[in-house]
Parts: C-alpha cells; sequence; structure tokens
C-alpha cells in the first residue's frame, strides 16, 4: 500500500533521511522508533509534503501511485492522513468549520457528494464521543488554548472524522497520560485496523505499541532503517536502549 | 460652506489618495452627527458601498453611560475612509470594530479620534487589515483623554496581514493624556500568513487557496462575533476576503 523505496531528504540543504526503504502492506500497523534525531518527523513531513522538505533520491509509492508528485492536499484527498507531533493552532476557525471544509474539499476531489451541515455535525459528535473528547470543545478555535494531550486526542478525533486509508502518526503518544494512551491507542486500532488501510505508528516509547500491537517494529538511526522485527524489539529497545540495538 | 480640501501636511490626510477624494469632496466634507443620550445605546454596521471613492464622515458623542458599537468593513475598490470623532461623556463606552481589506491599487484608512471627556469612560478599538498587490491599508487612532477624565480605559488593538510585498499597512496610535490616574494600551502587528498554518490545513485536504481563505477568515471574522445583526457584514467581509486571496 505504501512503498518507500531508498528517500533521501535534507531540510535546508541538510540531508536527513539517507535511504530508508520500508513497505507497509494494506492491513498491517507498522512502527517506527528511534533516538532523537534519527529523522523519523522528517520522514512524516516528507510523507505529507510538507513544503522546504526536499526529497533529492528515491521514491514513494502509494496504491501504485507517486505520492511525491502529488501536493499536500491531493495526498489527503488520495487518503494520506499525518497526526501531527506538534498540532498546529489556527486562531478565529472553529474545529467544526476547519474539519467540515477539509472533508469536504477531499468529497469533492474525489468526485463523492458534500456532506450537509447536519450529517457532519453528527459524525463529529459521534466521532469525539468515541475518543471521550467533550464534543463542545469542537466549537472552540483550532487547537487554541487546548493542553497537549487535548491537542494529541482532537488529533485522533480528526482522523476520525477524515476516515483516512493511511495514517502517519508522529509521536501521537507523547503528552498522553495513561488514560489518554489507551484512549487513543482504541482509536486507532478502530479507525484503521482494516483489510484496506494501513498505518505508520512513530513512536518514542513501547507502551503505545502495546495497545495497537504493530505487525512489524523498525528502529531509524541516521535517517536509515538499522532493523526491523515485531514487537519483541520495541521491548527489546525499552529495555536497552537504542545505542545497544544498533551494536 | 464646504471645509476646506485636505493636503497630506495634515497628519490625520498623510496617506490619503487626495486625487481620488477631489472630485467628490463636496458632498462629503460636513461630517454626520450622532448624539447617543445619557444612559443609550447605539449600535451601527457600516458596510461598503457600490462607489469607487468612500468616504465616511462620522461625528459621535456619547451622553453620560451611554454605549455605541460601531461595526465597519472598509473595501474600497480605489480610495475608502472611515474617519470617525468620538466624544465620551462620564461612564460612556465606545468599541470599534473594524477591517480594512484592499487590493490592488487601493487605499483604504480608519481615521478615529476618540475623546474621552469624562472620568470613568471606556474605549475599545480593534482594526483588522487584510492587503494584496500594491494596496495601502491604514489606521490612525488618536486618543485623547481630557484633564479629569480620570479612570480612563482606552484599548488599541490594530494587526494587518500582509498577503503581497507590495502592499503596505500603516499603523499610528496617538495618545495626548492630560489626567494621571488612566489606562491607555495599544498594540500593533504586520503580518504574513503563517507557513505552518498552511501546511496544516492542506494537510487535511484544502487545496492552497481555501486554506489562505480559511486562515484569513480566521484573521478578520471574530471582529464581527459580537455585532446583534452582524450577517450582512460578516457576508460583505467574506466576500471581500475571497477577492484578495
Amino acid at each position: 500500500m505504501l512503498k518507500i523505496t531508498n528517500l533521501h531528504a535534507t531540510v535546508a540543504d541538510k540531508p536527513i533521511l539517507n535511504g530508508v526503504s520500508l513497505h507497509v502492506p494494506a492491513g498491517e500497523v507498522h512502527a517506527i522508533m528511534g533516538p532523537n534525531g534519527s529523522g523519523k518527523s522528517t520522514l512524516a513531513y516528507v510523507l505529507a509534503g510538507r513544503p522546504s522538505y526536499t526529497v533529492s533520491e528515491g521514491g514513494v509509492s502509494f496504491d501504485g501511485r507517486d505520492l511525491l508528485a502529488m501536493d499536500p492536499h491531493e495526498r489527503a484527498a488520495a487518503g494520506m492522513f499525518l497526526g501531527f507531533q506538534y498540532p498546529v493552532e489556527i486562531p478565529g476557525i472553529s474545529y467544526l468549520q476547519f474539519l467540515r471544509e477539509s472533508l469536504n474539499s477531499q468529497r469533492r476531489a474525489r468526485g463523492e457528494a458534500e456532506l450537509s451541515g447536519g450529517d457532519f455535525i453528527k459524525l463529529a459528535r459521534e466521532q469525539a464521543k468515541l475518543l471521550e473528547m467533550d464534543a463542545e470543545m469542537l466549537k472552540r478555535p483550532v487547537n487554541v488554548g487546548f493542553s497537549g494531550g487535548e491537542k494529541k486526542r482532537a488529533e485522533m478525533v480528526q482522523m476520525g472524522i477524515l476516515n483516512p486509508r493511511f495514517a502517519v502518526l508522529d509521536e501521537t503518544d507523547s503528552g498522553l497520560d495513561i488514560d489518554a494512551l489507551r484512549i487513543v491507542g482504541e482509536g486507532i486500532n478502530r479507525i484503521m485496523r482494516a483489510p484496506d488501510k494501513g498505518v505508520l505508528l512513530i513512536t518514542h516509547y513501547e507502551r503505545l505499541l502495546e495497545h495497537v500491537s504493530p505487525d512489524k517494529v523498525h528502529v531509524l538511526q541516521a535517517g536509515r532503517i538499522t532493523r526491523s522485527g515485531d514487537i519483541e524489539l520495541a521491548r527489546e529497545l525499552e529495555n536497552t536502549g537504542y545505542a545497544e540495538a544498533a551494536a | 460652506m464646504t471645509a476646506p480640501f485636505p493636503t497630506h501636511k495634515q497628519e490625520e490626510w498623510r496617506y490619503a489618495d487626495l486625487e481620488a477624494l477631489q472630485p467628490v469632496w463636496e458632498q462629503f466634507a460636513e461630517p454626520i452627527v450622532l448624539t447617543v443620550g445619557a444612559g443609550e445605546k447605539l449600535e451601527e454596521v457600516w458596510l461598503p458601498v457600490a462607489e469607487d471613492v468612500q468616504l465616511r464622515r462620522v461625528r459621535l458623542s456619547l451622553g453620560d453611560g451611554a454605549r455605541a458599537r460601531i461595526f465597519a468593513l472598509n473595501n474600497a475598490p480605489v480610495y475608502g475612509r472611515i474617519e470617525l470623532e468620538v466624544s465620551l461623556a462620564e461612564g460612556a463606552e465606545f468599541e470599534m470594530f473594524a477591517a480594512n481589506i484592499g487590493s490592488g491599487l487601493s487605499t483604504n484608512e480608519i481615521v478615529t479620534n476618540v475623546k474621552h471627556l469624562g472620568p470613568g469612560g471606556r474605549s475599545r478599538q480593534t482594526i483588522r487589515s487584510v492587503l494584496n498587490g500594491k494596496a495601502v491599508g491604514s489606521y490612525l487612532g488618536k486618543v485623547e483623554v481630557a484633564r479629569g477624565a480620570q479612570q480612563t480605559d482606552a484599548e488599541q488593538s490594530v494587526k494587518a496581514m500582509l498577503l503581497d510585498r507590495g502592499a503596505t499597512a500603516n499603523c499610528k496610535p496617538e495618545l495626548e493624556i492630560f489626567a494621571d490616574d488612566v489606562k491607555c494600551a495599544h498594540g500593533a502587528t504586520v503580518g504574513e500568513l503563517d507557513a505552518m498554518q498552511l501546511f496544516y490545513a492542506e494537510s487535511r485536504g484544502l487545496d492552497p487557496m481555501s486554506a489562505r481563505a480559511l486562515l484569513l477568515e480566521g484573521f478578520v471574522m471574530d471582529l464581527w462575533d459580537s455585532a446583534k445583526d452582524g450577517d450582512a457584514i460578516r457576508t460583505a467581509a467574506r466576500d471581500a476576503l475571497r477577492k484578495v486571496v
């Protein structure tokens, strides 16, 4: 479903990704772990198409299409979703308006009918409830005044509403308390565990993986995948750290 | 008798498009006078009209404890000027929420002179400008606090968003205070659309134009939140924003 081949990328002329190759077949959840500065967030941003993140070599195919040739909004319409490590605040625009316009923009691009106001509110309420978020919060400006944990939970509500085919989740677990972690983990399973969907889960900690049970775990170091395995690899890293894992 | 035609040497006309103003000056020279009696309330919504040059000169007088709230959109294709002189008696309250939305070669300006004459008055001015092309948007806001107008509480918040390098925002708050127990604050910023906010919106499926329009809406539209009858100005502002994106 998502096939990354020998991906090299630079940010401000500095090479960050140095040949990442990775294949996430439909129906699977893969986790990427790695030390700070190893290129995890860069990989996430490159997949979502952040401007100024330059791909110098290699490619990414998404359902057989050239992902890197698409603009960020086209990737979204094709079903790509990035859960941001630091969700962005947009003052003056309510979450409801933001998500309704986003969803309808995606639907238009796919040739689907737009959702009416009533249907959208119903969907938004339902998704907020499933993630145990007060639906009233969706009336507030996007992420403004949200705590770190609330922002992360709101990212998952967005994912539930937009219902993507592939999600790249960049440290969605950081800043969450234990209960929130369970709720987010269940959210990922409920929204994304399906035969025609896939997830790339970027995390520092093994704890979220106990909720989500990834099919594969990869270690990213110095811009390359250095090891791949199953959840046992994540447990091992939790005990030994990255320095020994590389050895 | 018609008021003398202004010159750029007069501070309050410094950024004006006098050439555009000249042919229509006579019909606008005299200000409209609005009076709000003691304890009474006034709410006004000032919408742009279908003229190249639009000038609105208003003199607003607030009696003891009177309250006035003005919502204004300045969006003239050539030259728009909203000029407002307000006097506040004891305990009076004045609020203004206004936007300059300008494109092309237009000049739009908001010029206020708020005179706190009696004690305990409160004034709030919130001004937003969105400018593209070579448009000019200005706010010149003078606040005068008379001797004896103690406990005056005056605030000006001015923000401008420049969408192109050729656009210009002028902001000139001016305070003249003759009382010693007053609170007068002003803040001004000029900025561009935030690249990370744009990327965030695009990553959710909005095309670049829609993302820009949405962010601009967020920048401007909360001006009208407290308007009782704000539908017309909301619609007009949204239309104006779609044209400058």
